[in-house]
Formats: C-alpha cells, structure tokens, sequence
C-alpha cells in the first residue's frame, strides 16, 4: 500500500512542485492569498475559487486524458460545450424538469462523442481530422439550438450546479472531484486503463492481442463527450445562460495543455488523470495569479507558450538521449510501477 | 481518369453545380461583381489557405496562421501610428518577422520531433499574445498610402472589379501552384507527405524542407495580414480568430490528402470559392441566418473526408499488385 502511494507520489511530484512554486509566488506577493474563510457554511478564498474557475478545464482534462492516451486528440469538445449548455438551457426554458434536462444534455454530449469515436474507430479518420468536424460545425448546431440569441433561465436547480455549494465547496469543485475519482477508479481498478494504454501504443498489435480496439476507442470519445457535456452545463449554469458562440471557446487548447503539463504523452500511451487535473489547477492558479499581479491578462498567452515549449523541450526524444543518465532511473522506474497495481 | 485528380475533380463538379443552382434561384449571382467580391472578401483566407496546403501537403498542420494574420494587423497599425516609416518598409520588416517565426516553429517540429500540431498551437498562444502586449484595442490605419492601395482595382466587363488584394490572392495561388509542381522545394514537399523515412532515404534535404515549409507559411500568413489589414483598415488583436480552421477546411474541401503526399495547390482555391459561394448565398438570402454556414462546411468537410476513404481504399489493393 505504501509503496502505490510512493510511485503515485513520485508521478506526480513535478506538477506538485510546479503548483506549489507558483502558488508560493503568488502568496508572497499577496499575502492574503492564501486565507480561507467560511461564509454562509461556504468556503471563500482565492484557492478556492482557483479550483472553481478551473471546473470545466479540469472536466474537459479528464476525457481529453483518456482521448489522448488511445494516441487521439479531440478538438470538439469546446464546441460540445456550447451545444450542450445550448441544449440544457433551452429544455429548461421550455418548462422540462430539472431531472429531465440533465439527462437528455448528458445524452447528447454522449452522442457527440460516439459521433466522433465512429469516425476514428470505424472509419479510421486521424483523430484532429475527425473531431474538427463537430468543432467547425458544432458551434452552428449551438447557434440553431439557441436561434442566435443568448439563452437566460432563472431555474434555480440548474443554477444551483453552477453557483451552489455542497459541504462547504462550491458545487462544481464538488462535481469534478467525484466525477474525476470515478473515472480514475474505473479506469485504474479495472484493465481498462492498461487496454488504453496498449491502444495508444500499438492499435495494431493491440487488435491482433484480441483487444477489442474500436468499442475502446469510442468509449475513450464518448467520456470526452460527457465530460464536455458537464463542463457545458456548468458553464452555463454559471451564467444563468446559453452563450453559444463563447461558451467554451478554446477551451479544448487548454484542456488539450492541462493534459500535457500533466505530463502525459501527445504520442499515445501512459496516461494519469490525477496529474492532468493537477495540470488544469496549475494552469487556473497561472491565470489568477496574473490577474493578481495587475499584469495585463494578456500575458497569460505568453506564458502557456512559453510552458509548452518547455515540457515540448523536456519530452523530446532527442533532449532525452542527450540526458540518459537522466531518464534512464525513471524508465527502470516503469515496471515498479506496475506491478504496484 | 488518374485517381489522384478524382478529388479535385469532385471539388470542381461540386463548385459548378452549386454555383448553376444559386444562379437558378438567383439570376443576379452571375455577374463579374459578385465574382470579383467572392475574390476580395476572401483574399486574406485565400492566402493564408496556400501556405497551408503546403504544409498539409508534406504531412503537418499550422494551427498559428489566425494569431499571426491578428499579430500583422496589429503590428502595422502600431508602427505606422507611432513612427513615420513607410507602409513598405512596414510590410517588408513585418513579414521578415512572420517568416522567421515560421522557420522558427519548422525548427522545433525537425529538431525536437514533436507533432506539428502542439508546436504551432504553442506559436498561435504566442503570436496572439504578442498581439495582444502590443496593443488590445482595435486601432485604426489612416495612412494615406492605405487608401492609394484600396483603389486600386482592375475593372471587369460588367461592373465587376477585381481589387489589388483580390488580384494579390490569384498571383499566390498562381506562384503557388508553381512552386508545387515545377520546382524541387515542391517536389520534396510532396515527398515529405508520402513519408519521412521514405523521403529521407530518397535523399531529400527534411531538415531544411521542413523549416523552409513552415516558413512559407509564416510568410503567407503575414501576407494574408497585410492583405487582412488592407481589407480592415485596421488592426485588432482578436480579429481572424478561427482562419487556420476555415484554411484547413478550404484545403481539405479542395481535395488534398490530409495525411500528405497528395493533393493540389488549385484545389485549395476551388475549396475557397466553394466557402465564398455559401457566404454568398445566404448573403442573397436573407432569411437564413449566417451559422448555416458553419453547419453546411462542416457538412463537406465530413463528405470529403469521407470521400478521400474510399479513395485511399480503392487504391490499396492496386498497389498490392503492384
């Protein structure tokens, strides 16, 4: 038991230092970042309100980690977001119940990935190719939903998901940290994960070693779909409203950065969920922090920039025959890791 | 008929008959003035579409074309407001920077070996954002010069006029088609697509192909800026959000392989039109509200993807035989 908490500890220990560097930074330029208060049996505080900003970044992580790790990407889930949080509203608005508009939203962004899994699986499109579609059309279908205009309702159980609290966290800190252990426990008590990782390594070899590669693959695309439908409602439950042309609007790039600061490979393969929503907070914590700090938030650009060159620089394979003496420890590190589980 | 011309063959087939169905419901869509709009208002898309299919030609993707058109436009209204030097020398110092970026982003692809799409996503985060430390307010170009340049047109029979951005579009789709098929730059390119292990066997220079690809593209995508800014009058650092996804959708639609290795300069400048022509239809409309737009290309963008399947499989059993 201790040496599981030990390999997942070493996993994530660079984002750990990472989010601690910065959130150090950033408390001593402002002393009173770090305060919490209790208001109203609620939390308040910039940390907390890093993790409640973060909410749809972290949920669209938690997919794109598993899209990512099958060696595919998905471009469309800012775009699922709009058509979902266009959906939610207009159900709601038209005086379905709460219940109801939940689940008929979910389904729909369940359907948008089995749309984008039977493109890559089926009809074996590459994976940015496949997903642009719903990117490039799905804000349409958003724009069709809402007929153009900015879709408000006042139903207090939908908003509740965006603005409520639940033991004293903000309601969508509470709903990614459940939806993410259910995911990471799915993913990690069962032989999925490893099935993913195969995929993502090798499809071919994998098919041929009898897994059964494209039900996997549009499972891996339908979570990208829920979780963008999650973010979807949230967002709009955020605003008491349906934006659909900037709701999620590049979010798909930073969720498609949160999963790379959390140090899983673009190439396919090894994949942690734990260290990409870490990288989706890391992320948060960078944004506030200049918006602290009186710089422009246009730096903000910038500086995701300059992170993705850097850990491009860290994960390239040249970079990493030049260091052996470096990577070799952490590739003998692989197998501990495994037999751990 | 060769099967590679089968797209492009579709691409024009399509071109034509949606064209003959607009002017059926709308007589007035045939005249030279609606053409030479099509040409204008898509001038600074053309452009940048170009350099694109370069890219996609030899296997990769630009996702930085949108942040740099916006870096251009900002960067020439921020230096012809606050310094007195010509136009000109604003465009030559302008695309010297954009081209440098592009060989910059080749550089990392080659030297790194990490996927196109991460690097450029990092350059688009980058241009954007250097957009936006210049300036964050639309600024507007008042310089005589840019008027001189706006008037300049060639008038067509029928009122048409074909303007110095519109006619600036036609000569790069024209260099361009050169470039690809009659030089040795193209033919690497080509190469590239078919392969880099391939390519490198048969002798062809990647490193140097590959930075001087995503170069071309920095320097079409200031280009397609200066034509952007020329169009605009102004300079804004979110203006052309989104131009990389409606260049890549031009090239696609205009038939070229998006795994690389197969496709055609021209084709791009069809897949232009086809976009163009749907603006304008609903433009002529007037009922149907422009997200149509977006709904309908990514319609063909799936019918092509679609279409380039059957072809890649229509084509493996031959080369088996072979």
């Amino acid at each position: 038991m201790t040496s599981t908490v030990r390999t997942y500890l070493g996993r994530l220990l660079p984002q750990l230092i990472a989010l601690a560097i910065i959130i150090t930074a950033i408390s001593i330029i402002f002393p009173g970042f770090l305060n919490l208060q209790i208001q109203n049996g609620r939390l308040y505080g910039s940390l907390i309100d890093i993790l409640n900003r973060g909410a749809p970044v972290v949920l669209l992580a938690i997919g794109m980690t598993v899209v990512i790790a099958t060696k595919g990407i998905d471009l469309s889930v800012g775009a699922v977001m709009a058509i979902c949080g266009a959906v939610s509203a207009s159900l709601i608005t038209s005086g379905h119940s709460l219940v109801e508009t939940l689940l008929v939203t979910l389904a729909v962004g369940i359907l948008c990935g089995v749309w984008n899994g039977i493109l890559v699986a089926v009809l074996d499109i590459q994976p940015i190719i496949a997903t642009l579609v719903l990117m490039v059309a799905g804000r349409g279908i958003a724009q069709l939903i809402t007929e153009g205009a900015i879709l408000t309702f006042i139903d207090p159980g939908l908003i509740f998901i965006g603005s409520g609290s639940f033991l004293g966290l903000p309601m969508p800190v509470v709903i990614w940290l459940i939806f993410g252990i259910l995911v990471a426990l799915v993913v990690r008590q069962t032989a999925l994960g490893m099935l993913v990782e195969a995929v993502g390594v090798n499809r071919e070899a994998s098919t041929l070693s009898g897994v059964f590669t494209p039900v996997l693959l549009i499972a891996a695309y339908v979570l990208s779909g829920l979780c963008a439908a999650i973010a979807g409602i949230i967002a709009a439950a955020d605003i008491k409203g349906a934006d659909a042309n900037n709701a999620g609007l590049w979010l798909e790039l930073d969720a498609i950065l949160a999963v790379v600061v959390g140090g899983t490979s673009l190439l396919g393969g090894r994949f942690s969920i734990a260290a990409s929503v870490l990288g989706a907070v890391i992320i948060q914590a960078i944004n506030t922090g200049i918006l602290l700090s009186g710089f422009p938030p246009e730096f903000n650009l910038i500086i995701k920039a300059a992170i993705i060159v850097f850990i491009l620089v860290l994960q390239s394979p040249r970079f990493r025959t030049a260091f052996t003496y470096v990577s070799m420890p952490r590739a003998a590190g692989k197998p501990t890791e495994r037999e751990a589980k | 008929m060769k099967q590679k011309y089968l797209p492009l063959t579709a691409t024009i087939l399509i071109f034509l008959l949606s064209y003959a169905l607009c002017v059926a419901q709308y007589p007035n869509m045939l005249s030279t003035r609606v053409i030479g709009n099509l040409l204008t208002d898509n001038a600074f898309l053309g452009i940048a579409a170009v350099g694109m299919t370069f890219v996609i030609l030899s296997g990769g993707i630009d996702l930085s074309v949108g942040a740099v058109i916006a870096f251009t436009g900002v960067f020439l209204a921020v230096v012809l407001e606050q310094t007195s030097i010509h136009p000109l020398a604003a465009f030559a110092l302008v695309l010297a920077i954009t081209t440098l970026f592009g060989a910059l982003m080749g550089a990392i692809i080659h030297h790194l070996e990490m996927p196109a799409f991460i690097v450029t996503l990092a350059g688009m985060f980058l241009a954007r954002g250097m957009a936006f430390v210049l300036s964050i307010d639309s600024i507007p170009i008042k310089h005589p010069f840019y008027a001189t340049l706006k008037s300049l047109y060639f008038k067509l029979p029928g009122g048409g006029r074909i303007t110095l951005i519109g006619g600036l579009m036609l000569l790069v789709f024209a260099v361009g088609i050169l470039v690809a098929h009659r030089t040795r730059f193209g033919t690497n390119v080509y190469a590239l697509g078919g392969g880099t292990a391939t390519a490198k066997l048969m002798g062809v220079p990647v490193a140097g192909t590959t930075i001087r690809i995503y170069a071309l593209s920095g320097l079409l995508a200031g280009l397609s800026g200066i034509v952007f800014s020329l169009y605009t009058s102004a300079g804004y650092s979110l203006a052309a959000v989104g131009v990389e996804l409606d260049a890549i959708t031009a090239v696609v639609i205009g038939g070229t392989l998006l795994t690389g290795g197969s496709g055609f300069v021209a084709g791009t400048l069809v897949g232009i039109f086809i976009q163009g022509l749907i603006q304008t239809y609903i433009t002529f409309d007037g009922t149907l509200s422009s997200w149509w737009t977006k709904i309908l290309i990514g319609l063909l963008l799936f019918a092509f993807i679609l279409l380039q399947k059957g072809i890649i499989r229509l084509s493996r059993p031959e080369r088996q035989h072979a």
